[in-house]
């Protein structure tokens, strides 16, 4: 059988334009996913509306917010940011099975600009992240949650919830890149909930033993649920301490600080898979 | 480096893990449009040398050279010019055939309408135009092999790797993919097959070389291996186990090195430095001891034994 074989028109894969070009047609290979096997999809959603229900609901009448308030107003913020941190493993079992079926080395050994693959990773999880946070502020209307705030305020806390996402894409990377095989992933799923638990997401810090509340006050989880409230004029928890007082500023520094660290960590792995 | 007609040049390639070492210089020299079989038992290396070429894997000494560019230092280059097949099928389980040709020819930054067109070509050259659409996951083994080969020639590669292209295939899956691998270098890639099947690289190599230990210890045609562990064999098969040691004894008269016994086969086998007369020896021998034969045969060595000899292990046959 005789054929034309192509030949590559542009040898030469330097630059931006190739860089964003590549990773568009590998967040579209990650888009192609979801459509091919929505079950993954609604599978995670179904996930994070059940938790809505099992929080709102069944623990709901137990659960003060000590400003005053209803608690599911004081919960959908700490659950859109909860569904970011369910990304993690996501992210990281969609890296470790590239890595693990060989995927990744044919990348690898193409032409294609190395920074990609990441990048395509990256867009698709965030796009993946704004069909969930629309899907959950859509449950929560649903049952009573408001966001009684500016609408610009409103876009500005779903900014900062997206943007703990962007920070998180690149933990799950990295972890991706280090953990090899599956069980070790799954290990990575069952850390997400205690790193709800341990914030403001669900309660608030003040009714945890002092150094619970200090530790969940801490973490960045907690910055961004704070500061989402706010923006949404959802009731907060309030707090003394001065990481409570400044949620805004730490809404944007903490996930600024984990891109800074786990960015070129990831990086840094993936290039070191030649070694 | 190298000259005109070499597609892969590679001379002291070094590389170590910590402080076991993998590759302790490895030499190669493929002519362009050949299949070079490189052939070795578990851990010899042949992985790691495949990675180096195609610049999957840094190394720490020596020099490669894949059609006419430096491995380390013109990665890119190389790169639009080889594809790599490795001991996995590397393909997307979740999409289609189709989707992942043309996913891997844009990436190859082909344009839209060419990467299509090259994944309709493709996929009816290794029949797998109907299940284009299926996706990877519902494939055989077979199958996947065959995306995985046709993802590794979207360029039509000038040289194409590949790393024991058949493990865990059937026999019809295994010879699906060696018709393939023929068509290619009839059409003028140079290929570069790692085995631990004797039978593949004899089937499928223009050239051997028989890597161990992260060293080349022996190459040429597989003739030339053949001749090079030198002397032709007779083999004589007795009716009775009794037999065996007068056997091994008219063996003795003309054997360039010890005769070996194979119990269970009855069979006893040896070197033999020249053929004239040697099997005519062997049997009058064998007659005056009143040995009765199943078979004498004067023959040319297998290339097991020329595996045996160069690397002291049992090379492993191809299931059948
Ligand atoms: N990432 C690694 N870390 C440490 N050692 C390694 C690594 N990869 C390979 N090795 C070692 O280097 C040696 C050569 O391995 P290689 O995979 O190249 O062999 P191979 O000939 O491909 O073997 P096989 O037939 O099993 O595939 C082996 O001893 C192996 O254990
Ligand atoms: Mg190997």
């Amino acid at each position: 059988m005789t054929m034309t074989v192509p030949v590559a028109p542009h040898e030469n894969r330097a630059g931006l334009r190739w860089t964003l070009t590549d990773a568009w047609t590998l967040t579209r290979r990650n888009l192609a996913h979801w459509s091919r096997n929505p079950a993954v999809l609604l599978t995670s959603l179904a996930f994070n509306v059940l938790i809505v229900l099992m929080f709102g609901f069944l623990f709901g009448g137990a659960m003060v917010v000590p400003g005053g308030g209803g608690y599911r107003e004081f919960l959908m913020p700490g659950m859109f940011a909860m569904t970011m941190v369910f990304g993690i493993s996501m992210t990281t079992t969609a890296v470790a099975t590239d890595l693990e079926r060989g995927v990744t080395d044919r990348f690898r050994s193409m032409p294609m600009a190395p920074a990609a693959a990441l990048i395509g990773r990256a867009v698709a999880d965030l796009l993946f992240a704004v069909v969930t946070l629309v899907t959950m502020m859509l449950l929560g209307l649903a049952i009573g949650w408001r966001a009684t705030g500016s609408p610009g305020a409103a876009l500005g806390a779903a900014g900062l919830i997206l943007w703990l996402r962007f920070a998180l894409v690149w933990v799950g990377i990295y972890l991706g890149l280090v953990l090899r095989g599956q069980e070790a992933v799954a290990g990575v799923q069952i850390l997400e909930f205690p790193l709800g638990f341990l914030s403001g997401a669900f309660v608030a810090p003040a009714t945890m033993p002092a150094w619970l509340g200090a530790v969940a006050e801490w973490n960045p989880l907690s910055s961004t649920v704070q500061a989402t409230r706010e923006l949404f004029g959802n009731p907060g928890w309030g707090g003394e301490s001065w990481i409570a007082g400044h949620a805004p500023l730490m809404a944007v520094v903490w996930p600024l600080a984990l891109v800074a660290v786990f960015l070129p960590l990831a990086v840094r792995q993936y290039r070191s898979l030649s070694d | 480096m190298g000259s005109e007609d070499l597609s892969i040049v590679v001379e002291g390639l070094r590389k170590r893990y910590g402080d076991k070492v993998a590759l302790d210089g490895v030499d190669l020299r493929v002519p362009s449009g050949t299949a070079c079989g490189l052939l070795g038992p578990n851990g010899a290396g042949k992985t790691t040398t495949v990675r180096a070429l195609a610049t999957l894997q840094r190394f720490d000494g020596g020099r490669a050279a894949v059609a006419g560019f430096d491995v380390a230092t013109q990665a890119d280059r190389v790169r639009y010019r080889i594809g790599l097949v490795g001991q996995r099928a590397a393909v997307d389980e979740v999409l289609g055939g189709h989707q992942n040709l043309v996913m891997f020819g844009r990436l190859y930054r082909l344009g839209a309408r060419a990467a299509r067109r090259r994944a309709d070509e493709l996929l009816a050259r290794f029949g797998l135009a109907d299940v284009g659409d299926k996706p990877v996951r519902t494939y055989s083994g077979g199958m996947r092999r065959r995306l995985d080969l046709a993802a590794g020639m979207i360029l039509a590669p000038a040289v194409l790797f590949l790393d024991e292209p058949t493990v865990g295939l059937d026999p019809r899956g295994r010879d699906e993919v060696w018709a393939a691998v023929r068509d290619l270098v009839r059409q003028g890639t140079t290929v570069l097959l790692t085995t631990q099947y004797l039978d593949e690289a004899d089937r499928l190599a223009d050239r051997i070389s028989v890597i161990d230990t992260g060293k080349v210890v022996a190459d040429g045609t597989p003739a030339e291996l053949k001749a090079r562990i030198g002397a032709d064999r007779i083999d004589v098969v007795v009716h009775d186990h009794q037999d065996l040691p007068a056997a091994v004894a008219a063996l003795r008269v003309v054997a360039a090195g010890e005769p070996e016994v194979d119990r269970d086969n009855r069979r006893v086998s040896a070197p033999v430095t020249s053929r004239g007369g040697a099997l005519a020896d062997v049997v009058r021998a064998l007659d005056a001891a009143g040995v009765s034969t199943e078979d004498v045969v004067l023959r040319r060595p297998t290339l097991d034994e020329v595996f045996l000899r160069l690397t002291g292990r049992e090379s492993q046959e191809v299931p059948a």
